[in-house]
């Protein structure tokens, strides 16, 4: 599949929006998940070394 | 062999701290692989032109939408039967991976939509049933929200998580059994897949990178439930200490 520039592969056949709409909202949304799992893991051992392992549910 | 050995929260921890990572590799790498072939390799489509490339994530989105529903309900239903504290947690470490990919798959439908149905939206059987599973998992994480008790909200969402199942067939099903406005399927276990090679090859790539990433996601937040959940334990602390 050969493009030709890259004016072409953006227009996508004239279904830019669409095309790039799906992706972009795909791609930033599992960006988004990951950096909310990293801040989440931080966030959790913030907590244990501020109360040490102060008493939790089991 | 002790089968159960990874079955407690403390031996399993470092086993996913270990998986996590080679998965989420494997996951770019073959997102990466799914993507050229989905706009390098794979022809313009005839009737659909180059609208129908949304292909490459909504169907990966669709079908990982329902595995991980079926994924969730298992370890929800494990948990409840064996009242094993670990299922409870994968339980949940599943879900928002699956609403993430619920949505993915409702979006970029109606993306797709547009331009070749002519609509964003219609009450039809697949797309009602599909928004419906975005429901059920909205409503898994609220009810395990609600409750305090980490095992009670994790038996209260595993009744929610097991009746929500049926739900399952209904949107693999709907395209055949209504018949309504989207198409069936082009891939079946049953048949032959009704489609180019190269459209397929970047669709399946797609789909086990889509797989890889749930995997990896999953693990990771199952890794920060066990430490938000087994804070008083001793290994824990270890942990904390060791990662400081």
């Amino acid at each position: 599949m050969n493009w030709g520039s890259l004016d072409n592969f953006l227009a996508m056949g004239g279904y830019a929006f669409y095309v790039w709409g799906s992706y972009l909202v795909a791609f930033g949304l599992v960006s988004a998940e990951i950096v909310l799992l990293a801040l989440r893991k931080r966030s959790a051992l913030a907590r244990l070394r501020l109360h040490g392992t102060a008493e939790g549910d089991r | 062999m002790n089968w159960f050995k990874y079955s407690s929260p403390q031996t399993f921890f470092p086993l996913a701290g270990k998986l996590a990572p080679w998965f989420g590799v494997l996951a770019a790498i073959t997102c990466a692989a799914g993507l050229y072939l989905g706009f390098f390799v794979a022809p313009t489509d005839a009737q659909q032109g180059d609208a129908y490339r949304i292909i490459f994530i909504h169907v990966p989105a669709a079908w990982m939408s329902m595995f991980l529903y079926l994924v969730m309900a298992f370890w929800a239903g494990l948990g409840l039967a064996f009242n094993t504290r670990l299922s409870g947690m994968m339980a949940s470490a599943v879900a928002p991976t699956g609403a993430l990919f619920t949505f993915l798959a409702l979006w970029t439908g109606s993306l797709w939509g547009k331009p070749t149905w002519g609509t964003w939206w219609v009450w039809d059987a697949r797309l009602t049933s599909e928004l419906i599973l975005l429901f059920l998992y909205f409503g898994f994480m609220a009810l395990q929200a609600a409750i305090d008790d980490p095992r009670r909200a994790d038996k209260a969402g595993a009744v929610l998580a097991l009746v929500g199942v049926v739900n399952i067939p209904i949107i693999y099903f709907s395209v055949k059994w209504w018949n309504t406005l989207h198409q069936g399927a082009s891939v079946s276990l049953t048949k032959a897949p009704t489609m180019a090679a190269t459209m397929l090859t970047g669709m399946a790539v797609m789909a086990f990178g889509f797989w890889f990433y749930s995997i990896a996601a999953a693990l990771t937040r199952a890794r920060c439930i066990m430490l938000e959940r087994e804070r008083a334990s001793e290994w824990v602390g270890d942990y904390a200490r060791r990662s400081a």
